[in-house]
């Protein structure tokens, strides 16, 4: 639907308030609103910091029981994640962050999709559905 | 024939022909304007913008070049402070090519020479846009550094508690003034608690969480003790979700909880009379 870059601190609150105007829109409650944005911003700034900026892109889509939801996917050209085990630990940081960024996204939305080799970037896709 | 020679026989048609043109050039964007400058002082105006063209053209002049480029910034900075769009003082200076355009279009000799003075129009155009955008841009900056100050004051709340109500986005900018007039005040009045209250902070991910936690923390050692209040239902559960830890820090729902909290804890009791 729409694809935003982001370069600066100031695109991932861009790419905030997009995933907020979408979500409220397509009649996620106030917590799961809260938990998808959350979730941008975790991956949007790890598009930022270690994948040296990206770009995101929200849709609207529909599950196969009909229900609304939001699609986020989160794209960089950045050195790629070699042990992607390793980063979904909780509290395992590569910089100075609480290491809870990429783990703690996966608890917050309802489909999460990682795709990284080294050297070739990094991709995530997530999902969070209306109740 | 070489752009140099071009520009040098142009320069010498435009300065032959200066009074008609500058004429029909003022007609052109006076109609543009509305009403919104007088006649003449359109035409003092572009009398001495032609006039700088004149010279740039000339090739001669080194310092025309500059100078007309100078007079072009100008001209759209108080364009923009009267209201103009940029795209308005940009069809301004386009309106010279239509201007000679009418003129040279019987002379066809002088074709090839039209052609790369509109070129050069099309750069002075495209400059005034620039210079617009550049000062969009400082306006923008300014008003972004005073939000900042505007945004993090530090309240006293009751003797010896203090307040800092977080509004907006808590990036490491803003974390940084909140903590060092957080500290500074602290010092100052010797209070003993603060309370960083989070109402207005709509999304708190693990960047903000650690922003409050190093500020927790520079509290702690100015031997103050720092609440943490309006942590909304919502963010509550995303905070647990993301599996951020707050330790023994308190953390209140309502700024009102907290001032309760520290009241009691410098050991005053809140009742009805």
């Amino acid at each position: 639907m729409e694809e935003l870059p982001i370069r600066t601190g100031n695109d991932v609150v861009r790419v905030r308030q997009q995933v907020r105007a979408v979500a409220a829109e397509s009649g996620l409650s106030l917590v799961d609103q809260t938990k998808l944005v959350t979730a941008a911003s975790e991956l949007a700034r790890n598009a930022l910091v270690h994948g040296g900026g990206g770009m995101a892109r929200v849709d609207v889509v529909t599950s196969g029981a009909g229900k609304p939801g939001v699609r986020i996917g989160f794209t960089d050209d950045g050195p790629g994640i070699a042990d992607v085990d390793q980063a979904l630990t909780d509290g395992w940081t590569s910089g100075g962050g609480l290491g809870l960024g990429l783990s703690g996204a996966r608890r917050l939305v309802d489909e999460f999709e990682l795709n990284s080799k080294p050297g070739s970037g990094t991709s995530v896709v997530v999902v969070k559905w209306s109740r | 024939m070489d752009v140099d020679s071009n520009q040098g026989r142009m320069g010498a048609y435009l300065r032959d022909h200066q009074d008609k043109v500058v004429s029909r050039w003022t007609e052109l964007v006076v109609a543009g304007l509305r009403g919104r400058s007088s006649a003449a002082e359109v035409r003092r105006e572009l009398e001495d913008l032609y006039s700088l063209v004149i010279r740039a053209m000339s090739g001669a002049d080194v310092q025309a070049a500059g100078e007309l480029r100078a007079a072009l910034a100008e001209l759209s900075r108080s364009r923009a402070r009267n209201g103009f769009t940029p795209s308005e003082t940009a069809l301004a200076i386009f309106a010279l090519k239509d201007a000679v355009y009418e003129l040279v279009a019987d002379t066809t000799d002088l074709m090839p020479e039209y052609l790369a003075f509109s070129r050069t129009i099309d750069d002075l155009g495209l400059h005034t846009f620039e210079t617009y955008a550049t000062a969009r841009e400082q306006v923008i900056a300014d008003q972004a550094a005073s939000m900042l100050e505007l945004t993090t004051p530090v309240i006293r709340l009751w003797d010896g508690i203090i307040a800092v109500p977080l509004v907006g986005t808590l990036d490491s900018v803003r974390t940084q003034l909140v903590m060092e007039k957080l500290l500074e005040t602290l010092v100052a009045t010797g209070a003993e608690h603060a309370v960083l209250d989070i109402t207005g902070v709509p999304t708190v991910d693990t960047e903000v969480a650690q922003h409050l936690l190093k500020t927790v923390s520079a509290v702690r050692l100015v031997g103050a003790e720092c609440i943490i209040s309006g942590i909304r239902p919502q963010v509550a559960q995303t905070i647990v979700a993301l599996g951020i830890e707050f330790g023994d820090i308190a953390t209140k729902a309502s700024l009102a909880d907290a001032l309760a909290h520290a009241l009691s804890r410098t050991g005053h009791k809140i009742g009805t009379a």
